[in-house]
Parts: C-alpha cells; structure tokens; sequence
C-alpha cells in the first residue's frame, strides 16, 4: 500500500470518527435535521411526481388509444412496425381520411377511420344498438363490410341503424351508433360525422391512392420502459412528416390541472428547500462557532491545515451522504403517505416510482450543503492555533460574500433543477435573494433603532432591546432566520387559503359538462330558446370557422419547418377560429389590446399558448385559407385563457367584420345536471344535427385532480412548516452559547430570574414583530408574483395575513425564544458561566 | 539531564540566559529550542504596545525550564512564540532543529505533529470526545501527517497505555464534562506524552486546580517527563513550582531576565 494512500484512508478514517463523536454529542443534530428534512421534501415530491407522470402515461393512453402513437401524413415505414414487434410492443394501426357516403340519394361528407382488430390497445369503443339503448364497451374493430357511424350521420342521411351505406365502391351496413371513441382526443370539432370501419375494407374502397390525403398511425403499447425506449429509438429516425404523440398532448385539459397540481407540489418541495437552506446555514454557524476550540487544539497538536480541511471536506461528504439517504428513505415512505392521499387520482393503483429521485435527493442534499454549510466549515481550518493560549481570538470571520456566493449558487442550481423551468427557477431565486436582503437590511435598521431606544428606557426594556444591539451580528441572523421562518409560513397561508382557493374556484359547481358543436346558424337562436325555457345556463354560443393557417408574419407556414413535433401539428391541421366583439369573460389581454368601437379594422387576437408554440408575435399578420379564399389581418392582442374551466375557447379570434362572411357552425358549452340527464335525448331530438359531447367524466377527473392536490399541497407543506419551526429553532439556538455567558454574569451580578426571563421575553417579541413584518411584505408580494406569473389565477391581498404575520410572529417568538432559552436561565450562574 | 546548577546563567540580562552567553560546558548536548531577538509588538487602539522586548534563549534537550512573571508579563506570549503558534515581529525561533521563520502555519504545525506536547492551563480537551478519544486525538493526526513516532499498537492502544500512566484507565470512556479538574488536567498530559514529544510546553498547568490537586498533578508531569527524557518549558507565576525545573527564568515587562 502506498503512503499516499495510506495517508488518504487515514484521512477518510478519521474523518468519519470524528463525524460519529460529533453525532454522539449532539453537535450534529440540528444540522441533520434541517439536511434531512430538505432532502425528504424534495424526494417525497421527486417520487411522488416520477410515479404521476407513468400513470398519466398510463391514463392519458387512453386518450390516445395507445402508450405512444406515430402520427404521420404518408405511410408510416415498415421498418418502426418492426422494431415495435422486435421490442415486444403491442401493434395496431389506424388510418384517417375524409370521404363521401351514399345512402340511397342523400350523401354526407364524413371522417372515416379505418382500424384492425388490435384497435384499441387502451381504452374502449362504446357502442350503441340506437339512440335509447345502453352504450357497451366493444374490443376490436368493426365486422367486415360494417360501419359503426355516429347518430348525427344517420340523421342527415335520414337512414335508420342497419341501413346499407356506400362507401366508394364497397357497400357497409351501419351496424351500431358510435357512444364513445377513446381517441377522439382533443379533436372535438371536427365538423364531419365519424364513420369506422375495417382497415382491411379500405382497399377494396378504392378512396385510397397514393394522392390522398391520409393521416397513417401506428398505435403502440407496452410497459412505460419499453415505450420510452422506443420513444427514443425511434424519436431521431422518423421523416419529417411523421412525429410521436404521446398521452400528455392528448388532453391539455387534464394535463393542464395536473401540471398545475406538480406545479404547487414542485413549489411546496422547493420551499422547504429554501427554508431549510437557512436552517442549515444557521446551524453550520452554530456548528463552526462550537468546533472553533477543538480546531485551534487540533492545530496546536500538529494537524496542519490541508489536512484539517480535507478532513472537514471528507467529514461533511459523509455526514451529507449519510443525512441525504435517510432524507430519501423518509422522502419514499412520505410519497406512500402522499399516494394514499391522491389514491382516487387515477384508476387502478400508481406505478412504482423508479430510482431517480434518490440521486437527486441526494445530489440536493450535497449541493445544499456544500452551498450552505461547506464555506463556514471549510474556514474552520483558518483558526489560529494560538487560540489554545488566548481565548479571546474568536472565530475566524467567515467571509459573507463567499457564502452568500455559494448558497445562491447552490440555490440557484437546485431551483432549476427542481423547478425545470428557467423562468420559474429565477424569479424565486431573486425573490429569495430579495427576501433575504431585505430581511438583513430591516435587521440591521432595526438593530440599531433598538440600540438608540435602549439607551432611552430603563428596566427590562432596556436589557432586552440592548440584547438585540449588543451583538448586532448575531441580531440580524437571528432576525433573517426569524423572518425566513415566518416567510415560510405565510406562503403555507398565501398558497392554502388565497391560490389554492382561486383554482378551486376555476372549476365551480356547475362547470360546464357538456359541449354542443355543429350547431347551424339557423339552430342558433332556438338553441338559445331551448336553453332559456329549460333554465339552462350556457358558456354562450360562439361561431366557428375552420381555416387552415398558412402565414405567419409574411413567412409561409410549412408544417414541416417546425421542429416542435405539437408545432407542426398545430401548423398541419385546420383551426377552429371565431369572431367576437368583446372578449370572454375568463379571457385575459396580456399584450396588446382588444378590438374596440363598433367597426374594428380587421384584426387577430391569439392564445398566449399557441402564439409562443407557432412563434407567432404582437403585430405579425396571420394568414388564413378558409373555404376556398385568403383572410389575412395582424395580430393586435395575445390572449391567457383558463383551459381547464370547461368553457369554449378559441386559439384565434377575429374581427366580426373580418369572419363573419365564412360558413360558420356554432358551439357552446352547459352544465347538466344528473338529475337532468332525461333532457339529452330531447335536446338531439330537438336538434338533431348537433353533437353531444359528454365532458363530465373528464371534468370530474380534472375537478377531482384540483381537489386532491389541493391536499397533496398541504401535505408536503407539512415539511415546509416543520422547516419553518427549525429556521426558527435554530435562530433561537445561534445566540443560546453568548447568552449564557452574559446571564451568567447578570445574575452573578445580582440580576434575578424574572428580570432577566422579561428582558428575554421583550429582545424576542421586538425580533418576532420586526421578522414579522419584513415576512409579510414579501410573503404577500410573492403570492402575488406566484398567483399572477406562475399559476394564472386571480389575486386579492389578504389583510389577515398582516394581522397574523406581524403579531402573529411576535407572540410566538416571543414566547418560543423565551422558553427556548429559559433552560439556560434556570441554571446555577456558576454553571452557566462554565458552559459559556 | 542538566542539574539546575549547571544551566544557571551568570547574569540576569536577556542575553546572558541564552547559551551562547553561558559557560560552554553548561551547555545542553543538544538545542531543542532556541529564541534569538525574539520581539512581540501589538497595534491596539493606544498605538504600539511592545509585549515582549528583544530575547533571546536556549532549551536544551531533556532540560526543565520554568518562565515565571506577574500576569501580563508576556509568559504566554512568549510560550506561543516557542511552541510556533504565533509568529514573532522580529526575531527567529529554532525548534527539533527547524527555523520556524522559515516554515509557514502547515509546515510550523507538521513541525509540532509529534514532537511537542502541550497542557493548558484550561486543560483544552475536546468536549464532545471521551477521555480516551482526546488522548487519541494527537496519534490519529500524527497517523495522517506522518508524525515520527507510530508503533504497531495503533492510536487507541497507546492512547490506553497513556491513561494507564496517569491512572484514568477505569475513566476512559468518559467526557471531560465527567471528570474532574484535577481528572480533566491528567488526561491532557496523557494526550500531551501520549506521541513521545521531545518537549512540552506548560501553561499555568495548575492554575485551574486546587492546591493539593495541582501539586499532584505537578509530580505526575514531572514524573512522566523523566520518563520521557521530555524538554519541559513551564510558564507559571507559582515559584514553588518554578523551584522545580532546572532552570528559572523571570519575565517583566516583556524582558527576560534569569533567576537564582
């Protein structure tokens, strides 16, 4: 064995002894406590997400009817089918395009989907023998030479169930009526009535040729593994008219309630993360102030400073790694928790989670240690070993810049990491750079007003406001621990009883559950009749007009210039766009201005969403094909829109000036309720044109996702709070070792218990008020950045949360701190001044 | 070892206590520690305040020499300077043979690993370690930084033969808020002989103890150091103690003068 080496493994040795007789002390305990609870908050919610996204996966597949489906223009090649079938996946194929029917002398332009008998691999078709019969759930495709058709064609056909339909030169029998498709997906208005029949009756149809316009799918399905892997496999080889959709795109209503609900759990892990952060800043101080006179003996006895640093490096690897996996095991059995919680979220029970989030929870742990602990600790080394000799050379200074340096370093990188989102990761980050500033600036104004009111007043007023300017260092951690702590907790209020609140509200009783599309414009008005005599309440009936977009700012718009696979299927398929002369009411302007006077120019006003994915900008005229001419007008407003509230919605709205001219077929959307449900069949019979689209099973999901997360959140701030307590705990603890010392000598001095426990109960209510405050400027500014910025939901200031924030904080660490310290208090002073 | 006698200076001027000074053949063989000029000066809020003034010294191997003087004096300034845990304004310290100005913090602290002991007068143990452990403290460093003196018995084992010699072997395991301050004193000189130091430096070793407590700590110091053939420099301002060493030197206002 080397010496090198040797020296290494002592080095690593020692190390670790060292580590267990700290534990063995105590001296550890806080440290641990505040690494561990970082650790577990951020892999509770690591897990617990991982195990989301596969049932989403799972779920959303069958929105897609499939795990993973290539969606192509032309003929998907052989050769992905085969790697498929390679791989073990489950294989079937679909293939769309727009037809004509005949029956007898009437005919219907209609949407046919041709599918094998493997269709679907997720979900199920629901049938009906007619329109009062019970929907039942059907495997595989439809028999040869059958068509099952929704009701609306046989209406405008005038045909019953059971008529013969031509389709191109094959004769069909339209056997069943068409209840439920699960991969209809987000295509709810396409305008032609659905017809399925066999995939191997195409040929014989002769509508297929090489020119037709065809949409080809190979649907996929397989465990989430296997699927990824083919993603990936396959993601680099497809041609440029091909691309992958998996079940996330299918339904951005559900998936925007979900990512909302990750959202606010990522948010919740990462303050925890924040708090913690301070928690362990503040005990590594403490830890580096109690190691100093072991350090200076170290260095007298011969250790030189290398060697104390790369022990104190090795030492905090240890402890990091040792405190980072009890973190995770606590993370995993908190995700069971969260699990139960959320058990109704998705049919069946949740995948297991994989292994990634223990290397982040523990990679977050180290980071956050060398971000927040490393600097104070590695200064260790700098103690003068003639501090054997003389006491009063205190610890070396840890010099702030280098800590702040690297805790927002560490803190920045873990943001992103955790937050996934740039934009997301530095407003918190500056937030909490602010914050924290803010809290030190306030700290250190108020330290020195209450050492120029100290001199002012007498009695315990005195002894507890010179407490705070005694030692002004030790005041302003103790009031930014104070202040991060209380921070921490009013976000917990903020978020609870404010944002959590607003998107519940997004989705109240009497949401809509039902959408109408294809209304006539004739329909429109007795539409309106029927809803008034019914007493119901629509979303209102808005016109549609399809149009195919084919310029963006004078560029033209090619599908397959879009490398955003969603991109060039939003540039690929027809728009549903409508005109208005004032916005709906959930709609909100976020750039530019809408449409004003009564005959606006001619002018587009977009969805924020859609505008980014297309690149499309405030001013860019858009161009759009529609019904056989060119409507070409600028873009004047982007528009936010709250997807999940079940209204009708429209990436694109125009001028009426500017559409009202094109065939239009209007839409809208109403809430039925059960007890109501006997109206369906008069509503289809009353307009027998319209589709019916039932979107209560969905609204439930999504209502049931916002509620339950909504618990999911308070259960992980559940770490958060106990953060809050240990900022707050180890605020406390910072000044427990000078304190000492000093009551030791007050009361050898004759001061007694009652002054002495007043004067700590006025320096720690003055330090709660002041915290409090500070806390609760920042805790309402952030719920305002977070409800506006990040979550789009309204906000409204909360006057209780000064109440509370403020005085709130002053009664509890007012009384915290007291009793905190009061165990130092009842000791004998001799006691006291030994321990000092 | 050197008889009192025979390591008495001449004369009570700073110089005339260096060997250089003395007679030839009162000597030490050997030169552990030599100080040449030494200076201390301190900037305070009163402008420069001189603590120790131009001294110059030598211990030699196996010699005991007590530093005496009021509080203040400058003792502890002066040990501090020998033992290389402080630096000196003006001057040169030899210590085992190395010239500390010439060493930098690490190396001053590798010079130590090993070959120099020390008892506080706080005695300095490390609370949150048994008695055992802070005796092992010192070997388990040496063992990193390659200290001379390594036997095949390990840290632990020596430490144990070490608590053995000072009569703690039945309080090895407890921490020094347990234990006694005569207890908390005998642990440190195990912790300070434990690695075979060539010399050891004393700071007000009793001054935390009762009399009786302190004098039996004294015989076991002195005890130990003959068995180790150990250079002693013992700062006190007890002259019962000082009468103890080879040799006695006084320290006044920073200036050193020998004793009889």
């Amino acid at each position: 064995m080397s010496a090198r080496f040797r020296i290494r493994t002592s080095a690593w040795w020692l190390a670790l002894k060292l580590l267990r007789r700290d534990w063995r002390s105590g001296e550890l305990y806080l440290l641990s406590a505040a690494l561990v609870l970082t650790v577990a908050a951020i892999t509770a919610v690591g897990f617990f997400t991982d195990r989301i996204e596969r049932a989403m996966q799972r779920q959303g597949g069958e929105l897609i009817a499939a795990d993973l489906v290539i969606d192509s223009s032309r003929a998907i090649p052989e050769t992905f089918a085969d790697e498929a079938a390679r791989r073990g996946l489950a294989i079937a194929r679909t293939l769309t395009f727009s037809s004509v029917v005949l029956a007898g002398d009437s005919s219907q332009l209609v949407q046919v989907k041709a599918v094998d008998d493997t269709y679907p691999l997720r979900g199920s078709m629901r049938l009906k023998a007619d329109l009062d019969a019970a929907e039942l759930p059907t495997d595989g495709g439809p028999a040869p030479r059958t068509a099952w058709v929704e009701p609306r064609l046989l209406y405008a056909l005038g045909a019953e169930v059971g008529t013969g339909i031509d389709l191109g030169e094959v004769g069909f029998t339209a056997d069943r009526l068409i209840a439920y498709e699960p991969d209809r997906g987000g295509n709810f208005f396409q305008i032609a009535p659905r017809v399925m029949i066999r995939l191997d009756d195409v040929p014989a149809t002769g509508l297929v040729t090489e020119a037709s316009r065809v949409r080809h799918r190979l649907l996929l399905g397989g465990p989430p593994q296997a699927i990824a892997d083919f993603a990936a496999w396959a993601e680099p080889k497809l041609p440029a008219y091909a691309g992958l959709l998996d079940a996330r795109e299918a339904r951005p209503e559900f998936e925007s309630a979900v990512d909302r609900a990750s959202r606010f759990l990522h948010l919740a892990a990462l303050t925890t993360l924040l708090v913690a952060g301070a928690a362990i800043a503040l005990a590594s101080r403490r830890l580096v102030d109690r190691q100093t006179d072991a350090v200076a003996v170290m260095r007298c006895l011969g250790a030189p400073r290398h060697v104390l640093t790369r022990i104190f490096a090795l030492r905090l690897l240890a402890f990091g790694l040792i405190a980072s996996l009890i973190g995770c095991l606590i993370g995993w059995l908190g995700q069971q928790g969260l699990a139960l919680v959320l058990a109704d979220w998705f049919d069946g029970p949740l995948p297991a989670p994989s292994v990634a989030p223990v290397f982040v929870g523990l990679g977050t742990g180290l980071v956050a240690l060398a971000g927040f602990a490393l600097p104070p600790l590695m200064q260790l080394a700098d103690v003068p070993p003639l501090k054997v000799l003389r006491r009063d050379l205190g610890a070396p200074k840890t010099s702030v810049a280098l800590a702040a340096l690297a805790a927002a370093a560490a803190l920045a990188l873990l943001i992103l990491w955790q937050a996934g989102d740039f934009e997301l990761a530095w407003k918190l980050l500056l937030g909490v750079v602010g914050a924290v500033a803010a809290l030190v600036a306030l700290g250190a104004v108020m330290v020195w007003l209450a050492g120029l009111a100290a001199a002012r007043t007498r009695g315990i007023w005195r002894l507890g406001l010179a407490g705070l300017s005694r030692r002004p260092a030790a005041a302003i951690l103790q009031i930014t621990g104070f202040g991060l702590g209380i921070l921490a907790l009013l976000l917990l209020a903020v978020v609870r009883v404010d944002l959590l609140q607003s998107w519940q509200q997004t989705l109240p009783e009497g949401a809509p559950n039902r959408f109408l599309i294809n209304i006539q414009p004739h329909e429109k008005d007795a539409l309106a009749d029927w809803f008034a005599e019914r007493d119901i309440d629509s979303s209102g009936i808005y016109p549609m007009v399809r149009g195919r977009l084919t310029g963006i700012g004078g560029e033209t718009v090619e599908p397959d210039d879009y490398e955003d696979p969603q991109a060039a299927r939003l540039a690929d398929r027809e728009f549903n766009l409508s005109y208005s002369d004032v916005p709906q009411g959930d709609n909100e302007i976020v750039a530019g201005r809408w449409w004003a006077g009564p005959d606006p120019l001619p002018q587009f006003s977009v969805e924020e969403g859609i505008a980014e994915t297309l690149g499309i900008a405030l001013g860019d005229e858009l161009r759009f094909w529609m019904a056989g001419r060119e409507v070409a007008a600028p873009v004047t407003s982007l528009r936010r829109v709250v997807w999940d509230s079940f209204n009708v919605n429209f990436f694109v709205i125009g001028t009426p000036g500017l559409l009202a001219g094109e065939p239009a077929t209007y839409v809208t959307s109403f809430y039925l309720p059960a007890a109501r449900e006997a109206l369906v069949p008069e509503l289809l019979r009353a307009f027998p044109s319209v589709t019916l689209i039932d979107v209560g099973a969905l609204l439930e999901q999504v209502r049931g996702i916002i509620e339950q997360g909504i618990r999911a959140v308070e259960y992980v701030f559940l770490f958060t709070l106990a953060a809050g307590l240990l900022v707050m705990y180890a605020g406390i603890q910072a000044s427990l070792a000078v304190r000492r010392g000093e009551h030791g000598v007050l009361r050898t001095l004759g001061a007694n218990r009652g002054q002495l426990l007043r004067g700590l109960l006025v320096e720690f209510t003055v330090a709660g008020l002041l915290a409090g405050l500070t806390a609760s400027i920042f805790a309402e500014l952030t719920g305002y950045v977070l409800a506006r910025q990040v979550f789009d939901l309204p906000f409204a200031p909360n006057p209780w949360l000064w109440v509370f924030g403020v005085l709130g904080s002053g009664v509890a660490i007012g009384l915290a701190g007291t009793l905190g310290t009061y165990r130092a208090l009842v000791r004998p002073p001799l006691a006291q001044l030994r321990a000092a | 070892m050197n008889t009192p006698e025979s390591v008495s200076p001449e004369s009570v001027s700073p110089e005339s206590v260096s060997p250089e000074s003395a007679s030839p053949e009162i000597v030490s063989p050997e030169v552990l520690c030599r100080a040449d000029g030494l200076a201390k000066h301190v900037t305070g809020p009163g402008g420069r305040l001189t603590i120790l003034h131009d001294l110059s010294l030598s211990i030699g191997a196996g010699e005991a020499v007590a530093i005496v003087g009021a509080s203040g004096s400058g003792k502890s300034t002066l040990l501090g300077l020998l033992a290389g845990l402080d630096t000196p304004s003006d001057g040169d310290v030899e210590l085992c043979g190395e010239r500390l100005a010439t060493l930098d913090e690490d190396g001053r602290a590798a010079l130590r690993a090993g070959r120099v002991g020390f008892v506080f007068q706080s005695f300095q143990l490390l609370p949150t370690l048994t008695a055992l452990e802070n005796v092992s403290l010192p070997l388990e460093l040496g063992a990193i930084t390659d200290a001379p003196r390594m036997n095949g018995s390990g840290p632990t084992g020596i430490a144990r033969e070490a608590l053995e010699r000072v009569g703690l072997t039945p309080r090895a395991g407890h921490y020094p808020r347990q234990l006694s301050g005569g207890e908390q004193q005998r642990v440190a000189i195990a912790r300070a002989f434990a690695p075979g130091p060539r010399i050891l430096f004393a700071d007000e070793p009793t001054g935390n103890l009762d009399l009786a407590t302190g004098q039996k700590i004294i015989d076991l110091l002195f005890a130990l150091r003959a068995d180790a053939g150990a250079a002693l420099v013992l700062v006190t301002h007890d002259q019962a103690l000082a009468e103890r060493c080879d040799r006695r030197l006084g320290m006044r206002d920073g200036h050193l003068e020998a004793l009889a």
